[in-house]
């Protein structure tokens, strides 16, 4: 069974819907990665996922479970994690209290999954009196992805991890990705370094005009020559 | 010494009592702005509800035959502000809340607020007249003196200002505990610094709302008591009182809760400060001095006490618009 | 739309008929040259907040200002004063206040002859205290001088009462320019504040000026522009038709200079004007980047709306008679206004004239009907044995305050672009949803 399946979604911020039409299904086991061009409607499937956009048409279960239209305080004890592209720390909070946050609606101790967020990022350790403000853009990603991680999730979604990072560090997030997916949370990801991304997943979606456009795996899109020509740049990659 | 002395009483003394209640009020306002981001115009008459509502208690107290050496209102005053905070939550659901609900704009709550102001205000002029009311009918005000060796005064305070200033104390370090250990003072925080995000982390904001309009009434409540037991309570209590602490919130930058107390502290020093009698501290020089030194020199008269609140406003947004403490970044 | 504000106004015309005839034709008259007034004033607030998006919670301020003109310009002149030293100590005063604004606009641009930026600063605050307190030594003995029991006052210059609503349209601008240049760039929630502190100070400076406005003495009677009821009374008439044909007289001359205000202000509403002013409204870095010199707009849009407030403070006070500082309030001068263009419709001048004149009527009569109430409910809690509702007078008047405050809550709420919105305003980015905001998220 899918850990999400997306059924012809639809929806939109009211007036003309921007999804028209989305089927992304992923396993526990997946790297979901979505790519495609600007105003696909990528970002926004993240965001309807997470009740942030209304969803008109369509279906989106979780675990089986329909959760179109819930509420995010709903969801995130349910085992979603969602990591927004822009503005995803706490500036003025420590580093360690931007963590808590992400444990805000667990009751239980907590302390082991701080321990192991900072073992994946250990540059967190050190910094985690810091204010998250003053961190750089990739130990910031860091910190908006252990943030969702304190949650436990099941299903973690990142919008464009890589935004803005210089190589070094893309290439290191993409390794924390794969990392986090082998423990065993499903990845769903909006990507626009498509050629890396699909790379590292085992489901891609190539999204145009609010609907899917091509589904396989990341090896089957990365191979596509149509894909290639026309999101990815160039033909297929060698 | 004398002189000395005096400025003690009319400097000290009287700034910390205005600091104190400016500080007070101020945290609500910036609480409010910084979670719910809007200027909560009412928020004076919140004060001045408080006290009407710990005068209420007290003659409720006294009507039961209780009778104290010390004024009723002491023993009111836990029950008089979870009655505020009772009110402030019921005035968030019937008006600001629908508001919200409908994605209303910061101004919009902003005239809203306006509106609330003028029903708090109808509503307690409606029941208590335009008069002045005491909340030491039936006991004297207490005063404390020191006295100072070589000085032909004392150092004197009144037993409520000793207290108000005391609970002032308690209150913001609670506060500040609370903001920095607990896990929904953090949350808060975390939604005056990035609602989205803490929505999307499963913060429940409703709850933050609840807690900043509890926290932001509560103090209130302490506020307008403490300037009700200093002087008196009457109707007229929140217009005097809603530039100085709005000032205390916008200099302290908004959202800044450590900047509305200092900032508080010092509009209510800067105040007793300008209206203070220099003259004063001359008087031990008087014959040195020549003819022209007037005997009154205050900088302001105290007529327009006001002005001091609104030029440090001014002078600080000009020169540092995000206030004293950088305040949440402007629209 | 037009038929629903066609629909509107008759219904305001009824209502004003229902009140001549519960109320008499004396009454009803008063009431209506006070509403176009407040509507006048109404409409400097539309032109402020509805087409330019500017806060304004200073409107007391400037009525002040203008019923002070008015008090000044028309009051005879004081002979003991003109033939004391205070004419030449204010004149040596207003020098002081001169050569400290030149030194204070002269340490300001220091740096253009090169200072460096801390010195700079150091001897603009210099300055600043330098001129105060040389300022404070020449006023100080005029004060003293003036107040004395002899002179009093400086009195009036004796001129006819329309050049005060002149001055009074003028003062007030001037004053709306100096806060414009200090205050416009502000956020519009610090605006609103900054304005509160305004009026709060004028209103402080206007009362405790016993020297310029007698202070709490209060000064009457202030003159009008047309004859009296005296004078008709003079001429025969009986003393409520004397009172009917006076106050007809002056209701006219407010009633033209309302039509004409209006006139021109649609006139410009609908002008390339107007429409940058709303661009400039609805998303002000666009504009910006469109090289329209906001600031500049934006100033004008505030000294033209406090113009008309002034105008219509000078018109109010001169039809009451008596200025007297303290019995202005925030409340009543300044959140009605406010009551008024929200419920009318803001952006819409039809709607602030509405609002107006609708939001005054209510104002007005909720005192006698509340009072009618109390005294009702009052019966019966006597008759049941609780005794009597004491107080009914004063209490009835602030019963109205609560009747605005909540119609202004209820208006938001259910119609938030008021009883005639603004056409076209369906893109007013106020009244939308904005995406993610931070308002959406708390719920």
């Amino acid at each position: 069974m899918s850990l999400i399946s997306l059924d012809a979604v639809v929806g939109g911020y009211g007036g003309v819907p921007i999804l028209n039409g989305v089927d992304i299904a992923i396993a526990a086991s997946d790297i979901g990665v979505i790519v495609g061009p600007n105003g696909a409607g990528k970002s926004t499937t993240l965001k309807a996922v997470f009740g942030l956009v209304k969803v008109t048409a369509g279906a989106i279960r979780f675990e089986g479970r329909d959760i179109a239209n819930a509420r995010p305080d709903a969801l995130v004890p349910m085992g979603l994690g969602y990591v927004p592209q822009e503005k995803n720390v706490f500036p003025s909070l420590t580093v360690q209290e931007n963590l808590e946050m992400g444990a805000f609606i667990r009751a239980d101790a907590y302390g082991d999954t701080l321990a192991s967020v900072f073992e994946m990022f250990p540059p967190l350790k050190e910094k985690r009196r810091q204010k998250a403000g003053e961190l750089s853009g990739g130990q910031r990603q860091m910190v908006a992805m252990g943030r969702a991680l304190m949650g436990k999730p099941k299903l973690l979604m990142l919008d464009e991890p890589s935004a803005g990072l210089s190589p070094k560090y893309v290439l290191e997030i993409f390794e924390r990705i794969v990392a986090i997916n082998r423990g065993g949370v499903g990845i769903l990801m909006v990507e626009q370094n498509a050629r890396q991304a699909l790379a590292i997943a085992s489901r891609g979606f190539v999204l145009a005009g609010g609907r899917n456009l091509f589904t396989g795996t990341g090896r089957e899109l990365l191979a596509d020559p149509e894909v290639a020509r026309s999101f990815l740049g160039g033909g297929p990659a060698a | 010494m004398s002189e000395f002395v005096f400025f003690i009483n009319n400097v000290i003394v009287s700034g910390l009592v205005a600091g104190s209640i400016y500080a007070l009020g101020a945290v609500g306002v910036t609480l409010i702005f910084g979670i719910l981001r809007f200027a909560h115009f009412a928020h004076g008459d919140m004060m001045t509800l408080g006290a009407f509502i710990t005068l209420v208690l007290s003659w409720v107290l006294a009507g039961m035959g209780v009778s104290s050496g010390l004024p009723l209102a002491y023993f009111v005053v836990p029950l008089a502000v979870a009655i505020t905070i009772v009110a402030a939550l019921g005035l968030d659901r019937l008006f600001y809340a629908p508001l919200r609900a409908k994605g209303a704009k910061p101004v919009t709550l902003l005239i809203a607020s306006i509106g609330v102001t003028m029903m708090l205000q109808g509503l307690i002029r409606l029941l208590f007249g335009t008069g002045t009311y005491s909340l030491f009918d039936t006991v004297p005000k207490v005063i404390h003196r020191i006295p100072v060796e070589g000085s032909t005064r004392d150092i004197t305070f009144t037993q409520p200002q000793a207290i108000g200033v005391i609970v002032t104390i308690i209150a913001v370090v609670a506060l500040h505990l609370f903001l920095k250990r607990s896990r929904n003072g953090k949350a808060m925080r975390a939604v005056a610094d990035n609602p989205d995000l803490a929505q999307v982390s499963g913060i429940n904001i409703r709850k933050i709302v609840r807690l900043t309009w509890i926290i932001g009434a509560g103090l209130a409540c302490l506020a307008g008591t403490f300037l009700a037991l200093d002087v008196t309570v009457k109707p007229d209590l929140a217009f005097n009182i809603l530039l100085p602490i709005f000032a205390a919130a916008i200099v302290g930058g908004v959202g800044q809760v450590y900047g509305a107390i200092v900032a508080g502290y010092l509009i209510g020093f800067a105040e007793v400060l300008a209206v203070f009698n220099w003259g004063v501290l001359l008087r031990p020089f008087r014959d040195s001095l020549p003819e022209w030194v007037p005997a009154q020199l205050a900088i302001v008269p105290t007529e327009y006490k006001v002005t001091v609140a609104f030029v440090i406003l001014v002078v600080t947004l000009l020169l540092r618009p995000t206030g004293i403490f950088r305040g949440a970044s402007s629209t | 739309m037009i038929r629903r504000a066609l629909l509107l106004y008759l219904g305001l015309f009824a209502l004003i008929v229902a009140v001549g005839f519960a109320m008499g034709a004396p009454f009803t008259v008063r009431l209506l040259v006070e509403a176009a007034a407040y509507a006048l004033i109404a409409l400097g607030l539309n032109i402020q907040w509805g087409f330019g998006g500017l806060f304004n919670f200073g409107i007391m301020g400037f009525m002040m200002i203008g019923g002070f003109a008015a008090v000044f310009m028309a009051m005879p002149v004081s002979a003991p004063f003109w033939d004391s030293d205070g004419p030449w100590m204010l004149g040596k005063a207003l020098l002081a206040a001169g050569a400290g604004a030149l030194v204070i606009l002269g340490a300001n641009r220091l740096h253009r002859i090169g200072f460096p930026k801390p010195l700079q600063r150091t001897l603009q605050v210099i300055a600043w205290i330098a001129a105060y307190i040389f300022f404070r030594t020449q006023i100080d003995p005029a004060i003293a001088v003036i107040e004395s029991r002899e002179i009093g006052w400086v009195g009036g210059l004796g001129l006819p009462v329309w050049l005060g609503w002149v001055l009074g349209g003028l003062l007030a601008a001037g004053v709306a320019w100096l806060i414009g240049k200090a205050c416009l760039g502000l956020r519009s929630d610090y605006l609103a504040i900054a304005t509160i502190g305004i009026a709060e100070i004028i209103f402080a400076l206007l009362k405790n000026m016993d020297w310029l406005t007698r202070g709490t003495l209060t000064v009457s009677p202030v003159p009008w522009p047309v004859p009296l009821p005296q004078q008709y009374q003079a001429w025969g008439s009986t003393i409520d038709e004397s009172f009917i044909y006076a106050r007809a007289g002056y209701l006219l001359l407010v009633l033209a200079i309302l039509g004409a205000v209006f006139f021109l202000i649609q006139r410009a509403y609908g002008s390339p004007w107007g429409r940058m002013m709303r661009a400039i409204r609805d998303n002000h870095i666009a504009a910006d980047a469109m090289g329209k010199d906001v600031r500049a707009r934006q100033l004008q849009l505030f000294v033209l709306g406090s113009a008309l407030m002034g105008i219509g403070g000078s018109i109010l006070i001169s039809f009451a008679q008596i200025y007297d500082p303290s019995s202005y309030s925030t409340v009543n001068h300044t959140f009605i206004i406010w009551v008024m263009v929200i419920v009318g419709g803001a952006g819409n001048n039809l709607g602030a004239l509405l609002g107006a004149f609708l939001i005054y009527i209510v104002w007005i009569l909720s005192e006698p009907v509340s009072q009618w109430l109390f005294t009702t409910i009052s019966g019966w809690t006597e008759a049941i044995g609780w005794g009597a509702i004491p107080d009914i007078t004063s209490r009835s008047v602030q019963m109205r305050v609560f009747v605005l405050g909540l119609v202004i809550v209820l208006a938001l709420r259910f119609a938030p672009r008021g009883l005639i919105p603004e056409i076209g305003a369906g893109r007013r980015p106020q009244d939308q949803p904005k995406q993610e905001s931070p308002d959406e998220a708390v719920q």
